[in-house]
Parts: structure tokens; C-alpha cells; sequence
């Protein structure tokens, strides 16, 4: 009933969405047979190049789709975020099931008929033609199924890289810890699954031989009809370019931050295009300096740390003009920031904390031999994350960290699978699950203030988007960030309307 | 493919020159194994040659030197007064009729297709092709209102030998090569088929070069019999 609600409330995002998704799988699927159809068939007819493109294709579709991704991300030309990334990814994958089915099929052909073909005198391309190929389609076909259906899973995967397309929906439910909005991606991307094999394993028993036949425009009409929807589903794909590329990383407070930019910037006028849940920061930071998106909301401890690589500095306002000078010679700008400090935070269960006593990190010194932490990514590998930490208060946890999403760690917290996680300052969960944070006594952590990144270009360019972008300033306090991600982690609130009411309360 | 005036010159050659095929000294291997060895033949236009042996002797191996499907390693083949060789291979396939063993009918044409398949490669206007088509599967005995719309699967074994016959005489050619045309029958329709490959031939009088392992089917069908053995060929005439 509330997928039905949901539905219903998102039902143009939704049929965008479901575009953007056939877009991505239709244009994937078709190269893919284009490339994949005739490598089909140089490795049916020369098994010594057959081999090595067989087993070319099979190690492409061991890479797990996450790490293809990862490996794509920084080349030239087919690399940055977006659709076409995706696009190339998928082609990689549904490569496979197309040149395997088609060496296959034409394998199968019972060699008599081939004989007879020679013997009548056919050329090598009319025998490919008029008989190979026609007796190979039920197997193409099976092969171009199983590549459409692939594809159509693996291409929810791509919205972690800003492809969009349902998988946007699976991974915002994912970082809301919201299953309604997981199934709401989930379901249309398995009705999409079943109606395509449901059309394709009809086209394939059709045209096995000596059915009563379609007509010989059938197949053309189907593979016009596909790639017209492609043609049209590429028009809403290429976002047009005068507008401005809102994007975020993939949890909720920078949902909520993107949303807040992209709004704000609506109020006044400008065209957004939202590229929300782009995976982690290195992602976000590739995003911009690619031109790929034009504004994020950066932390400046993050920014210092895990994207520039410099030495931590303590004290606010240095930390803040170290970001912005090392931004600016890249040629993006650092904005004011916007008020609150999402600084890590240690927390533990608060019953633990009231029944050990438990009030800074260093009181950690007590339980480390028996608890369990978890973390993000992220946090994990960070020079001012966990390994740092550690050696700062001297903690020596006996159980290894679990690592996992950032957004599930407060549940994993709560649930007792681990005994004590370095969250955000501004969760809403903290509050909402019951949880105590400890306090950094010996300032471990750097400040984390929220600060918008433009690229210059685009505040040359259009002066209302600083203009927008300034009014933010100071604006949001941590009280604030925190009233909002409680309103969409703990509530299930949406987004946009949080976000709305934010910035219609005024000053 | 050859020009309408080498083409011309290819009948007149062997209209002149009697024999329309021969072997001359013809030795041909799979590897170690020798199968044809100094082999000799020369069949005249018109003339029906059965060919029997043991199988696995080299017969459908003969068939294949003759439509180029196989080249000798010594010696050499002479068709229409040109060595194999020299022949386009797929003009000289064009003018000869094949029927395989295994029939091998394309699986996903009808009747009237498949033995419309080399005037379609030839380029015929559809109505010629259809016409002939219709013509042909009359000849061999299976009424187009009947078969032509069918497809090979829904035919009997027998029936579709007589549709590869009928998709070997589609465009005419004047040499026609049977791999055990009636082979895997049973004895009725072999006998029915057997009347009909006389009847056809009457008509026809085409130069044919068949394989049979039935030495009765040799007898009754072929003006020569040739025997296959040891790489060689050796004839008993007869008169039938």
C-alpha cells in the first residue's frame, strides 16, 4: 500500500526513471549485437581467433559490475560519470551471452545443410546469409534475451556512477533504510526483466526453422522498432547543457544537501539537473573537476584529507582557506559555508554508555578488548579515519572492523552486530535509535564544515548561482541538518518536500 | 561467374570433344590414407555412370573432385573441356546438380524455396522461379498444391529425397551428380523412386554420375557400372 502511495506521488519520476532504463539497456543491448554478432561468427568460422574473443568476453563478465565501473571511471573519452560510462559497461557484459550463443547456433547447424549450400554453388556470404545465419537466429536471439535481462539488472548498478535509471530508487532506498523505496526500483526493474524475456522467448520460437513463418519484415520491424525507442529514450537522455548539475554523495544528509542547492537555485530562475547518490567522495570529486556535474556540498575536513591529500589542520577557518586556495587552482570555488559542523562521531549504544560510564573516546580503552567496530568505506581507509584514531586514543580493538554502507551502520549499532561505529555528528538516527555519542576529547577530528563547491566557470557564467548559492550561508545549523535527516531516515519523510519546508520557514 | 560467351564456348567444347567429365591420373589423400590412386575415367555427354564399392572407398570422394568440393593433389579433373582448377567454383557448382546423401534440405524453407534455392541465387524473376519450381516437384511426383508450402520436417523420407532431386535439376544443368540417391529408403518407395529416376532421365538427358552400393540399382539405372577398389575404377559393360 505504501509502494502504491509512493508510486503514485513519484509517478513522473518514476516513468523517467523507467525511461532512462530502457535507454541505458536498449542502447547497450543493440551495440552489444552489433559488435557481438559478428565476432559470433569469425569465432564459429576460425576457432583459432574464436578462442582468445571467447575468453576475452568471459573475463569481462567475471569483473564485478562495481569495480568495471571503478576500472572505467578515469579513462578518456568513455570515462566520468553519466550515462555513457554505463553504457560502455553494460556493452562489456552483455557481450558475452551474444557472441557465445552466436558461434553456438551457427555451430549447430547440421553440417549436410551446410554441404548442400557449398554444393549449389552459394558463395561464402550468400551461405552466410541465406542459410547460416537464418538457422543461427533462435539461438542469437536466446543469447541477445539473456543479454537484455542482464543488462537490465546490472544497469541499476549504474546509478551509483549518476546513469540514473531505476537503480536510483534501489539506492536511495538503501541509504534511507527505507524498503519501500528499495522496492519501488526493484519491482518495475523485474517487470521490465520479465516483459523482455517474455517478448524475446516469443520471437525466438517464432523464428525457429519451419514455423509458420512472420513475416520476413518482422525482425527488421523489431530491431527499428528498439532502436527508434533508443533514438527517442537518447533525446530525454542527453540532459540539455544550459542547465545546472546539482550532484551529491550517496547518503542521506547529502541527498538532503543537494536537494537544498538544487532548490535553492530553483527559486531563483535557474534550470537544475539533479545527479543525486553518486557514490563516495572520490566519485563527487572526479564528477566536478570533469565538468560532469557543476556544484556539490563538500566537508572541509573531508576535502582536506581524503581528496587533497594535504595535513590536517585544526582550526576552522585555516582548514577552510586551505580548501578553498588548493580548489581554486583547479578552477573551482569553495563557497561560505553553510553553517553546521558534520564532524565524525564515536557513538555507542547509550545503555552501554549509562551502564559503563562511557563518556569520551578515550573511555574506549576500557572495552576495546571485547568490542566490535564498524565503519564506513570510507572511514576505514581515511588518513583522518580509523587507523589514525586508533593511535591517538591508543584503542586496540581485538575484533577487525566491519566495514560496510555508512547508512547501515547505525542499524548494525543498534541491532548489537557491532559494539561501536564512527557515524556523522548530524545523523538523525543517533536520537532516533537510542544511541550516545562519545566526546573527542584529545580533538582528534578536524572540523567538518559543510561548504558548497561551484566550478568557477559556471559562477562566471551565471551570477544568479552565486547569488542563490550565497543566500545559504550560515543558514543551516546543526540542529537544522539534524531536524532534516531525522525527517527522512527516522520519518520516512520525502526528500523534497523536507528540504521545501526548510527553506520555506525563512530566517 | 563466366560470361555469357565463355559459357557459350564451355557447351561447344564439349559437345566437340565427347567426354563432358575426366579423370586423368587422378590421386587424391585424406592425409595417409590414399583414396583415389592414378585414377582414369571418361564420361560422354548424356551418359548415365553408376559407381559402387565398399563405403568408405572414395565414391562421394570422386563426386566432390568433379563439382570442385575437393581438388586432387595429382593429376587432374576435366570438366566441359576445363581442368576443375581453372572453373570458378561456384559457376561450375551452378552447373552441376548435386544430390547429397544426406539430402541436407534447408530446414528453413519451404519445399517450393528450397528447390527454387539456386534460381534464386541466379537471380530469376519470381515468377520463373515459382513456375519451376511447381514444374519440378511434378516431376518428381509431388503435386505443388500439395507441397509446396510445406516444410522439409512435415515430409517423409522419401519424399524428401525426391525434393533434393527436384532442387538438383532446378536450373537445368547439364551434369548431375547423386550421392546414394535412394539410398535409406524402403524397397517400395525405392522401386517407386527408381521408375521415376528413369522416367526423369528420358526427359532430361543429362550426363549423370551416380553412387549406389545396390549392385541391381547399378544395373537397372546406369549405362556403365564402374567399380570402385583399391583407388582405381574398373567397368563392366552392360548393356541395360
Amino acid at each position: 500500500m505504501r509502494l502504491l502511495t509512493f508510486w503514485m506521488a513519484h509517478r513522473a519520476e518514476l516513468a523517467s526513471m523507467v525511461e532512462r532504463h530502457l535507454f541505458l539497456v536498449l542502447w547497450s543491448t543493440l551495440v552489444a549485437t552489433a559488435i557481438g554478432l559478428p565476432a559470433g561468427v569469425i569465432a564459429a568460422h576460425r576457432p583459432r581467433v574464436g578462442r582468445p574473443l571467447l575468453a576475452a568476453a568471459n573475463i569481462a563478465q567475471t569483473i564485478p559490475s562495481l569495480a568495471l565501473l571503478g576500472f572505467l571511471l578515469p579513462l578518456p573519452f568513455i570515462g566520468g560519470i553519466g550515462p555513457r560510462i554505463a553504457i560502455v559497461a553494460l556493452i562489456l557484459y552483455a557481450l558475452l551471452p551474444i557472441v557465445r550463443s552466436t558461434a553456438a547456433g551457427l555451430k549447430s547447424i547440421d553440417p549436410a545443410v551446410i554441404d548442400a549450400g557449398v554444393a549449389m554453388g552459394m558463395t561464402p556470404r550468400q551461405l552466410l546469409w541465406l542459410v547460416e545465419l537464418p538457422l543461427a537466429l533462435p539461438s542469437i536471439v536466446a543469447g541477445i534475451r539473456i543479454a537484455t535481462i542482464v543488462g537490465i539488472g546490472t544497469a541499476t548498478i549504474a546509478a551509483a556512477i549518476g546513469a540514473g535509471g531505476l537503480g536510483e530508487y534501489i539506492f536511495r532506498g538503501l541509504s534511507m533504510v527505507d524498503s519501500t523505496v528499495i522496492l519501488a526500483g526493484a519491482i518495475p526493474a523485474a517487470v521490465l526483466a520479465l516483459v523482455a524475456d517474455g517478448i524475446l522467448t516469443w520471437l525466438e520460437k517464432r523464428l525457429s526453422p519451419g514455423r509458420k513463418r512472420l513475416s520476413r519484415a518482422a525482425p527488421i520491424t523489431a530491431a527499428a522498432a528498439a532502436l527508434l525507442l533508443a533514438l527517442a529514450s537518447a533525446g530525454v537522455g542527453s540532459a540539455t547543457r544550459d542547465t545546472i548539475v546539482i550532484g551529491s554523495k550517496n547518503f542521506t544528509e547529502q541527498v538532503v544537501l543537494g536537494e537544498l542547492l538544487a532548490q535553492a537555485l530553483e527559486r531563483h530562475g535557474v534550470r537544475v539537473t539533479r545527479r543525486l547518490n553518486l557514490g563516495g567522495s572520490f566519485i563527487c570529486d572526479r564528477a566536478i573537476r570533469s565538468g560532469d556535474i557543476d556544484a556539490y556540498v563538500e566537508y572541509t575536513g573531508t576535502a582536506l584529507a581524503a581528496i587533497l591529500k594535504q595535513p590536517i589542520v585544526k582550526e576552522p577557518d585555516a582548514a577552510f582557506n586551505a580548501v578553498r586556495d588548493a580548489y581554486g587552482r583547479a578552477g573551482l570555488s569553495v563557497l561560505a559555508p553553510l553553517g553546521f559542523n558534520n564532524t565524525f562521531a564515536i557513538v555507542v549504544r547509550r545503555a552501554d554508555a549509562d551502564a559503563l560510564g562511557l563518556k569520551t573516546i578515550e573511555d574506549l580503552r576500557r572495552v576495546d578488548a571485547q568490542w566490535r567496530p564498524g565503519f564506513g568505506y570510507e572511514f576505514a581507509e581515511r588518513t583522518d579515519g580509523y587507523a589514525g584514531l586508533a593511535s591517538a586514543y591508543g584503542l586496540r580493538f581485538t575484533a577487525p572492523p566491519r566495514v560496510m554502507d555508512l547508512d547501515l551502520v547505525y542499524r548494525a549499532l543498534a541491532t548489537r552486530q557491532v559494539d561501536v561505529i564512527a557515524g556523522d555528528a548530524t545523523s538523525g538516527l543517533i536520537k532516533a535509535l537510542d544511541l550516545a555519542m562519545l566526546q573527542d576529547n584529545r580533538e582528534y577530528f578536524p572540523p567538518y564544515y559543510a561548504v558548497p563547491i561551484v566550478r568557477s566557470a559556471v559562477l562566471l557564467a551565471h551570477p544568479e548561482v552565486r547569488e542563490a548559492l550565497a543566500q545559504l550561508a550560515g543558514r543551516i545549523s546543526e540542529t537544522d541538518m539534524r531536524a532534516m535527516n531525522a525527517a527522512v531516515d527516522v520519518d520516512h519523510r520525502d526528500v523534497a518536500a523536507t528540504v521545501r519546508e526548510f527553506l520555506s520557514r525563512g530566517r | 561467374m563466366p560470361s555469357p560467351t565463355t559459357d557459350r564456348r564451355a557447351k561447344q567444347d564439349a559437345a566437340a570433344d565427347a567426354p563432358v567429365v575426366s579423370f586423368i591420373s587422378v590421386r587424391f589423400s585424406y592425409g595417409p590414407r590414399l583414396v583415389l590412386d592414378d585414377l582414369q575415367l571418361a564420361v560422354n555427354a548424356g551418359e548415365s555412370v553408376a559407381l559402387v564399392g565398399r563405403s568408405g572407398i572414395g565414391k562421394t570422394t570422386l563426386l566432390k573432385l568433379i563439382n570442385r568440393l575437393l581438388v586432387p593433389q595429382s593429376g587432374s579433373v576435366v570438366v566441359e573441356g576445363r581442368d576443375t582448377r581453372e572453373w570458378d567454383p561456384i559457376a561450375l557448382r551452378r552447373r552441376t546438380g548435386y544430390v547429397l546423401q544426406e539430402i541436407g534440405l534447408f530446414p528453413h524453407l519451404t519445399i517450393e524455396e528450397n528447390v527454387a534455392l539456386v534460381p534464386r541465387l541466379e537471380g530469376w524473376p519470381e515468377e520463373r522461379k515459382r513456375a519451376r519450381a511447381h514444374e519440378l516437384l511434378e516431376l518428381v511426383g509431388l503435386p505443388a498444391a500439395q507441397f509446396a508450402a510445406r516444410w522439409p520436417r512435415e515430409l517423409s523420407g522419401g519424399q524428401r529425397q525426391r525434393v533434393g532431386v527436384a532442387r538438383a535439376l532446378a536450373v537445368d544443368p547439364p551434369i548431375l551428380l547423386m550421392d546414394e540417391p535412394f539410398g535409406a529408403l524402403d524397397a517400395i518407395t525405392r522401386q517407386e523412386l527408381r521408375s521415376e529416376f528413369q522416367r526423369i532421365r528420358a526427359t532430361l538427358r543429362q550426363t549423370i554420375i551416380f553412387v549406389t552400393h545396390d549392385m541391381d540399382e547399378a544395373f537397372a539405372l546406369g549405362d556403365r557400372v564402374g567399380t570402385l577398389e583399391g583407388g582405381r575404377l574398373s567397368f563392366a559393360s552392360c548393356g541395360s
